[in-house]
């Protein structure tokens, strides 16, 4: 008997797949839980993409060379790209991209609080490149190995685009330190702005973090929101020593017992501030989606029609 | 991947090694034969090279302007890809003026490590342009965005088919780049044309509303520059009054898939006008914003 007619004849539970580590995919029985959960992570993670295309994007027509401007111009893009796939991979599970458009302007459903904060020179492009940008691949790189297989094989892509995303901050940041004095101070004024957001991204401490266990039973979530803190700080430092800023915690300092950094605690309070809608740039933010959601209301009802004219004109 | 390598050298002592095709993009023409052709002047081919190349640059701005506020993220990724193909095609022909002649490049201050490419970007003074006024018209609806879109690559693709033969080979080699490029994008927008004008009412009404809005600025795309002509005497450039056939009989074809009919040209277009630097209220206050970094730090590094 072939490994394909086994399969076929006996197929192997849920249970079985995780516990042999191997993927789920959209048409295999899974728990209500494991679903609902992941449409919401899926959703919140293309959320996510899509309105942080908007701090960025705010300085893409005042980009300061041609070079820059197609730079920023195409990394803006493959995040409109990244929305996309995950829409796709959370309709492979049922849901619907409307709907969860939906979710996101109304508020029902989050995204990264980090797209929250203003961007508020040049420098930030740079910034969000080698922090934001880093954070979300430390975040995102053991997702690849995510139980669910849709979810996973995105994410693989994503991370590709995501690293070349960092690189061209670094980059940039590279570039300005080597440029004027007042270049050199708007990079410190931008990592000291973003470092603490960037911190936050990981999510509340392990302590706090009611979901992490059941999530890393899935094979949803590979480490602990510490972990992958400590591991971000760890490889930020020598960057920030490399690029000649400092970065803003006056507790961070290496433990050569740990052979890791020792770091400060964000302003966790900030964070569910945040999180709750009262960062500095919530409403803004919803505010230019749900408009541009809206005012694109006639071109998709429009494109709809005529699909529809079309079909019926080849059944005729 | 593994999990651990985000930042794998990003702090190597060659930087160029992070790169697949490293980071020296300097040299915008750089395997380009950049002689100048004898028969042609200076002067009249940097003049000719900033029309093309401010055109390319002002309409990739204002399709910028779209990003994050398309409707849906399909056009979010086509007309961000669009804006890239044409900011690609303004960067050689503005470096194509500067070298063929360099005064016609903004001084900055001494040590300045501004490229000559972006200091014609974003040091003249919007008087100093070139542009069609097609380009720099405010964005409007999309309705009105796809029918910019689709005169705008109507016609530049007629003008670069020709291009291809000029017997300027920097020229030469951007048309033969940029036609494969702005088929697509008359494509794209001819698409949106159709599906707009044939989908619901409000639709339809919006289609017919972009076409009074944008058609005004049909006829200036034709009107021959004493610079486009000497240029297509010389066999560099293309006398824009020529693109007209091309351009009636495709527009005529799209519109009749969309049974829309574009208003009347007006018989005479206002002059002087974009090629000469004349240009909309509206165009000032795209150039401030467009230069506003740049300009606030002429010996910046980027």
């Amino acid at each position: 008997m072939t490994q394909t007619e086994t399969l076929a004849h006996e197929p192997r539970t849920f249970e079985q797949l995780i516990a042999a580590g191997e993927r789920i995919e959209p048409r295999d029985a899974m728990p209500d839980a494991y679903r609902a959960t992941l449409i919401r992570q899926i959703a919140q993670h293309a959320h996510s993409e899509i309105i942080g295309m908007q701090p960025e994007g705010d300085w893409l027509t005042r980009a300061p060379s041609l070079r820059r401007k197609a730079v920023l111009l195409a990394k803006v893009q493959d995040e409109a790209g990244h929305g996309l796939y995950l829409y796709c991979a959370a309709e492979t599970l049922g849901a619907d991209r409307a709907d969860l458009t939906a979710n996101l302007i109304e508020g029902r459903q989050k995204y990264s609080s980090i797209f929250n904060y203003p961007t508020l020179s040049y420098a930030d492009v740079g910034v969000i490149g080698w922090l934001v940008d880093g954070a979300a691949i430390c975040n995102q790189v053991p997702l690849c190995r995510s139980s669910y297989g849709p979810y996973g094989r995105a994410m693989i892509r994503v991370c590709k685009e995501e690293s070349f995303h960092q690189r061209q901050g670094y980059e940039l940041l590279v570039t300005m330190m080597a440029g004027t004095r007042e270049q050199q101070e708007m990079v410190q004024d931008a990592v000291n702005r973003w470092w603490w957001p960037a911190l936050m991204m990981f999510g509340p401490p392990d302590t706090d973090s009611p979901n992490t266990a059941q999530s890393m039973a899935w094979g949803i979530k590979r480490h602990t929101n510490d972990e992958l803190r400590q591991r971000f700080v760890d490889m930020s430092v020598p960057q920030a020593h490399a690029l000649g800023v400092t970065l803003p915690d006056p507790d961070l300092c290496w433990d050569e017992r740990r052979g890791s950094h020792d770091f400060g605690q964000p302003d966790w309070s900030e964070l569910a501030r945040v999180i709750k809608g009262d960062g500095p740039c919530n409403a803004e933010r919803l505010a230019r989606r749900r408009a541009a959601h809206e005012n694109g209301a006639w071109v998709r009802e429009a494109a709809t029609a005529f699909a529809a004219r079309q079909r019926q004109a080849v059944v005729a | 991947m593994d999990d651990g390598n985000a930042y794998d050298g990003l702090v190597e002592a060659d930087p160029d090694a992070r790169w697949a095709f490293g980071t020296g993009f300097h040299d915008t023409l750089a395997g380009v034969d950049d002689a100048l052709p004898p028969s042609v002047d200076r002067a009249q081919l940097a003049t000719y090279c900033l029309m093309l190349g401010d055109d390319a640059l002002i309409m990739a701005q204002r399709l910028t302007q779209w990003t994050t506020c398309a409707p849906e993220l399909e056009e979010e990724v086509a007309l961000a890809n669009i804006a890239l193909d044409l900011l690609g095609q303004a960067g050689p022909l503005l470096a194509r003026a500067a070298l063929a002649d360099p005064t016609t490049v903004p001084s900055l201050p001494p040590g300045s490590p501004v490229p000559p490419q972006d200091a014609l970007a974003f040091f003249r003074d919007p008087r100093q342009f070139r542009n069609v006024r097609l380009t720099e018209i405010e964005n409007g609806d999309f309705a009105a965005s796809t029918v910019r879109l689709l005169v705008f690559s109507t016609w530049r693709l007629a003008l670069l088919q020709r291009l291809v033969g000029s017997c300027d080979a920097v020229l030469s080699a951007v048309a033969a780049k940029a036609v494969k490029e702005v088929a697509y994008h008359r494509d794209y927008a001819a698409r949106w044309f159709v599906t707009l004008a044939q989908g619901t009412q409000e639709s339809r009404r919006r289609m017919a509303s972009g076409l009074e809005a944008v058609w005004p600025y049909v006829q200036e795309l034709f009107v021959a520059h004493r610079v486009e002509l000497d240029l297509a005497v010389a066999g560099a450039g293309v006398d824009p009054a020529k693109l007209r056939a091309d351009f009636d009989q495709v527009i005529a074809t799209v519109c009749a898939a969309a049974e829309l009919h574009p208003p009347p040209t007006a018989s005479a277009a206002a002059t002087p006008g974009g090629r000469d630097g004349v240009h909309s209220a509206a165009f000032a206050e795209l150039v401030t914003e467009m230069q506003s970094v740049a300009r606030a730090h002429p010996c910046g590094r980027w």
